[in-house]
């Protein structure tokens, strides 16, 4: 019987254990997770400090699930070796556990700047950092987040909107500049100021000190909690120790295989074609595809990469962000791009295309369209040739009933019974006066009663044509 | 008990009726699940001459309203395409020369195959009295597993759902008029203002009063037109998206807990599942904005009285029933099945098909809503019939299967086909239409020449709603009584008597005994007393209910076990019909559709239906007026997708799927995605397309979503 042992109990990690036993009830499954936690989903960490989740909320497997199942669960218990001569994993109590097929959901973890009293900050990554900041933000008179990516942008709108206020650093000159163009970034900031985000962008971090943020040229910026938001990087050390190849992240084939055909590496620590994803979309693909092959369910189950679909979790702040945004059309004559902006009501849309298919969107403030646009980009489908109704999804909408009295002769009043607005003229013109001699004439108004208005308002108007001509 | 009152006004209304007539009677529309109650005044020629119709005032569900289709019902008693003669390969016989051929085959094919060689196939159409019937012949009369009905194709996925919560399937376990007082209602996957359109007077009573209609259907349908809010998934996501809105409920705290302690079990189990369907991931699947989804959580939780709804666009799928369990997980986080005024519903299509899914003709069941593999059930119900419970058969194929064995190694070599219509309507159905083919005898009795009566080896003409008596149980599970306003055409019989001319003759020596004349009555009222004692102690308790208590009480909800019971409009406010009477939660994860599109299939088909049309069209389109309105299939297509293909209005379209190709008008329209692709199923054609993949439980087949392709024709 094959033996499996995943080292990670993550999103990744848990993902694949679920999805393994979901082909397969036998196989001998094993998971070490270094945090004491269940499985949770990060996702949902926002949540947690914005204080509309609780920890126990955010939960993706029920602490029984791994009994029901017949899975080993060792959460608390880092590994620290890989023997990959006596395929078996070494922990940090000086446990091993053999393996067939080693899974690897490192993930990644918080990159702290090295400044000095970095240690006085808390990150923002896990569970625990999230207990450490909800238990900060009771008692601290104003918080300072320190990087303007997306978790330090969710962070910042969770603490403002528990009461704090809140001052946001950006290193670079706007807010996500990796998902966002200069006009986006200002748009977006514009919005997190008016719901009590202080944001100062192009600033660098020289100090973290007892009550606040010393920025180079001297300037404090006050603040008892101070939370990291800096980026992450892939966890990689147990892999490199054992000899595999490592670059960002832990190189993977189209089969997420190391270069040791026996192990595997999936989620946040693994690199895909230079590619390593932070986004939890990839990772959940990528765990269905190692289920597939290591169950043998399908063998030819392969990873084609992913296509990276930013949504900001921040209430009242409405974004997503996809595809290549930064285009320089003068640059790239083959590249439309389509743009509405309206920074008096928090709004921005982009949309990038090239050769007829949607490569790249922002949509900011309003996003109505973020369900087509989203699928379009999935699937590479070809964009209707009226890009403005891909902005404004209304405009390309069933136009609004126009009123009875403009209405053509030929048209449909009564749906239920098949009236027309000529039908009904033409009983008006044998006598009749009102909705219910109409009805009786021509069942118009009997099925659903709707048409009952537009009933009304033709044999008003009518009724009124008639005064004026008289 | 008295009557409910209409919530929702009567109309003022008295519309003019031709004369001479008899006196009208009350009755019911021979089409859909409301049952909107109607009076027929038949001209002093009745049969042939003209029959009036006008609306009843006192039938709550309708109250007072019709649509195009029950208003020209009558032409179905008068028009000229009636059958009035049994026909054999064609040609006109006596009755008992056809019923003689028909038993003989039987006989000898049995002999061959032994008695799972015959199959029964039935309709959510037919009366409590033919359903019960039917299935009683099956077992008895052809001591036959092999009986399933159309109503698989229907309700069978909210029926599973149903029964795994709550212990019960009644479609809408509270009044209709419920909905008219409620703040909020979600309406999953149904087209009312098309399919039954006095509906829509309690969803407009309920807004008028300030309450909030939400629509999720991938097109903006009638109905979807009507809501404040409109959800407009991609086909086959509605799971993910009934995942998504309980994941909002958990996040933003609006579980009441209190219920859910009292009242349920399973909560945390679900609760930890939707925890990985976070709303930006559903968005990404569906395809419904997440500030909609927000919206939806908030005007549910906020209504104090609210239902959610299911229609076939939910349930029609190979995850129907656990897409009906994730929104039946909603409303009980939500705490509304159960409270006044509030629940979860199904809203039943068929004419009887609440009734038809409770006495019989399904392969897995018994009357009352019996389980065939129950020893109670068994014991019961063959006491009844004057039989050995081991001679009841055990459970046999599901629509779909049974219709794909037909005529194969190991399947049945005959069918008797009644109130239904498989060329057009079932899945596949090139594939379900060479099956038929393939059979040694065909039954089918109909009214009139349906496309598969024209395959038939032997085709009974039957009597129709306004020529008969009996009961139909409407999707309120109020059961009503069909009355006799006209008489039949010469040579016409009903399906009793043809139960029982074969019972007659397949029983020989005991041709007077239980399994002959004397267990197949022929007069609807004493079948109906019988079914009152099979049904006793069951689900769908009968027992209390008598014609003249129907009429009385102008209806009368199940489950009712005594005459002196008031019958049971709302079965869940004091607990459910579960062991412990908690309702029950059930993790459930979404999946993709059986076939998702690809580089050859590139679009999705959707099918549903017209306002002029009902089910296989076998009526409605002999109806001229109806007709008039939609005389062809066509192919609804976004205004993008034409501007891609480039079609224009009325362009002929080509559509192709795996399983087979069909034509129809181009109909562009911004009111469906620009992804899909919508067909009505009135006419051969859209079923030709469907994959027949089937929900695991329900045996459901999944109509609602496959993938095709779009060509110009010519």
């Amino acid at each position: 019987m094959t033996r499996l042992v995943v080292v990670g109990n993550g999103m990744a990690g848990s993902r694949l254990v679920n999805e393994v036993r979901a082909r397969d009830k036998d196989m001998k499954v094993t998971v070490f997770g270094a945090e004491d936690w269940q499985p949770y989903n990060r996702v949902l960490l926002s949540n947690v400090v914005a204080g509309t989740m609780l920890p126990d909320q955010v939960r993706l497997l029920d602490p029984s699930w791994y009994a029901d199942h017949g899975v080993t669960a060792m959460p608390g218990v880092a590994v620290t070796a890989i023997d990959r001569e006596a395929q078996a994993v070494v922990t940090a109590d000086g446990g091993r556990e053999p393996y067939d097929v080693l899974v690897l959901a490192t993930g990644s973890e918080a990159v702290v700047p090295p400044v000095p009293g970095a240690e006085r900050a808390v990150t923002f990554r896990t569970l625990d950092d999230c207990q450490a900041i909800l238990e900060a933000a009771a008692t601290a008179r104003g918080a300072v987040v320190v990087g303007g990516g997306l978790l330090g942008i969710e962070a910042a709108r969770g603490l403002a909107g528990r009461g704090l206020p809140v001052t946001l650093l950006h290193l670079a000159g706007h807010l996500m500049e990796r998902q966002l163009d200069a006009e986006a970034g200002l748009v977006l900031q514009e919005t997190l100021t008016e719901l009590g985000v202080r944001i100062r962008t192009g600033v660098v971090v020289e100090e973290i000190e007892e009550h606040g943020v010393r920025l180079a040229g001297g300037e404090t910026v006050d603040g008892d909690l101070v939370v990291l938001a800096c980026g992450v990087r892939p966890v990689t050390a147990l892999a490199r120790d054992a000899g595999l190849e490592v670059a960002r992240g832990i190189v993977v084939d189209a089969e997420m295989r190391t270069d040791d055909p026996s192990i595997f590496a999936i989620g946040e620590c693994a690199e895909h074609e230079g590619m390593v994803y932070g986004l939890v979309a990839p990772a959940w693909e990528q765990a269905a595809v190692v289920a597939d092959l290591v169950t043998g369910a399908d063998k030819t189950a392969r990873y084609r990469g992913s296509r990276l679909v930013t949504r900001l979790k921040a209430k009242s702040v409405e974004l997503a962000a996809m595809g290549e945004t930064h285009v320089d059309e003068d640059a790239d004559r083959s590249t439309e791009v389509v743009r509405f902006s309206h920074r008096a009501r928090g709004t921005y849309r982009k949309l990038v295309i090239r050769d007829g298919r949607l490569v790249g969107a922002i949509l900011l403030g309003e996003t109505a369209a973020v369900g087509t646009l989203t699928q379009l980009f999935d699937r590479g489908a070809p964009v209707p040739g009226d890009r403005a109704g891909l902005l404004f999804p209304g405009l390309s909408g069933t136009p609004v009933a126009d009123s009875p009295v403009r209405m053509p002769d030929a048209a449909k009043v009564c749906q239920c019974n098949n009236v027309t607005k000529g039908q009904i003229r033409a009983c008006w013109e044998s006598g009749a006066r009102d909705v219910e001699a109409v009805a009786a004439a021509t069942r118009a108004t009997t099925g659903c009663g709707g048409c009952r208005d537009a009933v009304e308002g033709i044999v008003g108007w009518l009724c009124e044509q008639e005064g004026v001509s008289a | 008990m008295k009557p409910l009152e209409s919530t929702i006004g009567r109309m003022p209304l008295s519309l003019p009726v031709a004369a001479p007539v008899k006196a009208p009677v009350a009755t019911h529309c021979p089409y859909c699940a409301l049952q909107c109650g109607m009076n027929v005044a038949a001209g002093a020629d009745a049969g042939t001459g003209t029959v009036a119709i006008t609306p009843r005032q006192d039938i709550p569900a309708n109250a007072g309203g019709l649509c195009q289709k029950g208003w020209t019902a009558g032409e179905l008693l008068t028009g000229g395409a009636r059958l009035t003669t049994p026909l054999l390969h064609g040609e006109p016989v006596g009755w008992d020369e056809a019923l003689d051929f028909v038993a003989d085959r039987i006989r000898a094919l049995q002999a061959e195959h032994g008695p799972d060689g015959v199959a029964v196939f039935g309709g959510g159409g037919l009366t409590n009295e033919k359903a019960y019937l039917l299935g009683k012949f099956a077992r008895v009369a052809l001591r036959t597993s092999q009986i399933d009905y159309n109503g698989r194709f229907c309700m069978s996925s909210a029926a599973a759902a149903s029964n795994r919560a709550f212990g019960m399937d009644r479609g809408l376990p509270f009044p209709i008029t419920d909905l008219a007082a409620a703040d909020a209602v979600l309406l999953a996957g149904g087209n009312m203002a098309e399919t039954m359109p006095p509906f829509v007077r309690h969803l407009t009573a309920m807004r008028d009063r300030g309450g909030r209609l939400i629509v999720i259907d991938p097109r903006l349908t009638a109905t979807a037109r009507l809501a404040d809010l409109h959800l407009q998934p991609t086909p086959g996501t509605d799971l993910a998206l009934a995942l998504g809105l309980l994941h909002l409920v958990v996040a933003e705290g609006r579980v009441d807990e209190d219920y859910v302690a009292a009242r349920t079990n399973g909560f945390a189990a679900v609760a930890t599942s939707v925890a990985a369907w976070w709303p930006e991931r559903v968005e990404r699947i569906t395809g419904v904005p997440v500030a909609q989804m927000r919206l939806a959580v908030e005007i549910l939780a906020d209504a104090s009285r609210a239902a959610i709804l299911t229609g076939r666009g939910a349930e029609q799928h190979a995850k129907g029933t656990d897409t009906v369990t994730a929104f039946i997980n909603l409303a009980l986080a939500l705490g509304l099945p159960g409270r006044p005024g509030s629940g979860y519903g199904c809203v039943t299509g068929q004419g009887n098909g609440q009734g038809g899914r409770e006495h019989g003709q399904k392969a897995d069941q018994l009357p009352g809503y019996r389980k065939i593999d129950d020893p109670a059930a068994r014991a019961h119900v063959a006491r009844v019939w004057g039989i050995d419970p081991d001679e009841i058969p055990g459970p046999g194929r599901s629509a779909y299967e049974l219709l794909d064995a037909l005529g194969t190694a190991g399947g049945p070599r005959a069918l008797l086909l009644f109130g239904s219509n498989p060329v057009v309507s079932a899945p596949r159905s090139g594939h379900v239409t060479e099956r038929l083919k393939g059979l040694d005898l065909l039954v089918v009795s109909d009214l009139v020449m349906s496309e598969t009566a024209a395959l038939a080896d032997v085709v009974l003409p039957t009597t129709q709603w306004a020529e008969e008596e009996g009961t139909m149980t409407n999707l309120e599970g109020r059961v009503l009584l069909r009355r006799r306003a006209v008489a039949a055409p010469e040579g016409v019989r009903s399906d009793l008597e043809v139960l029982r001319g074969l019972a007659v003759r397949l029983a020989g020596p005991d041709a007077d005994g239980s399994r002959g004349a004397a267990g197949f009555p022929t007069d609807p009222r004493e079948v109906f007393e019988e079914l009152r004692r099979a049904s006793a102690g069951g689900t769908a308790d009968y027992a209390g209910i008598t014609y003249e208590r129907i009429a009385a009480e102008t209806g009368v909800f199940w489950p009712c076990p005594a005459e002196d019971h008031p019958g049971t409009p709302r079965p869940f406010l004091d607990g459910f019909a579960t062991p412990d009477g908690r309702a029950r939660f059930v993790p459930v994860e979404h999946r993709p559709p059986g076939e998702d599109v690809d580089a050859d299939y590139p679009l999705y088909l959707t099918t549903g239906r017209v306002l002029a049309h009902y089910q296989s069209g076998a009526q409605t389109r002999r109806i001229a007026a109806l007709n008039a309105v939609v005389s062809e299939t066509f192919v609804e297509i976004h205004p993008d997708l034409a501007e891609r293909l480039e079609v224009s209005p009325g362009q002929r379209l080509r559509v192709v799927s795996r399983r087979g190709e069909t034509e129809g008008a181009a109909r562009v329209n911004p009111a469906i995605r620009a992804d899909t692709v919508f067909m009505p199923f009135h006419w051969i054609g859209a079923n030709v397309l469907t994959n027949p993949e089937l929900d695991p439980v329900s045996r459901m087949p999944e109509f609602k979503v496959c993938a095709v392709r779009v060509e110009r024709v010519g």
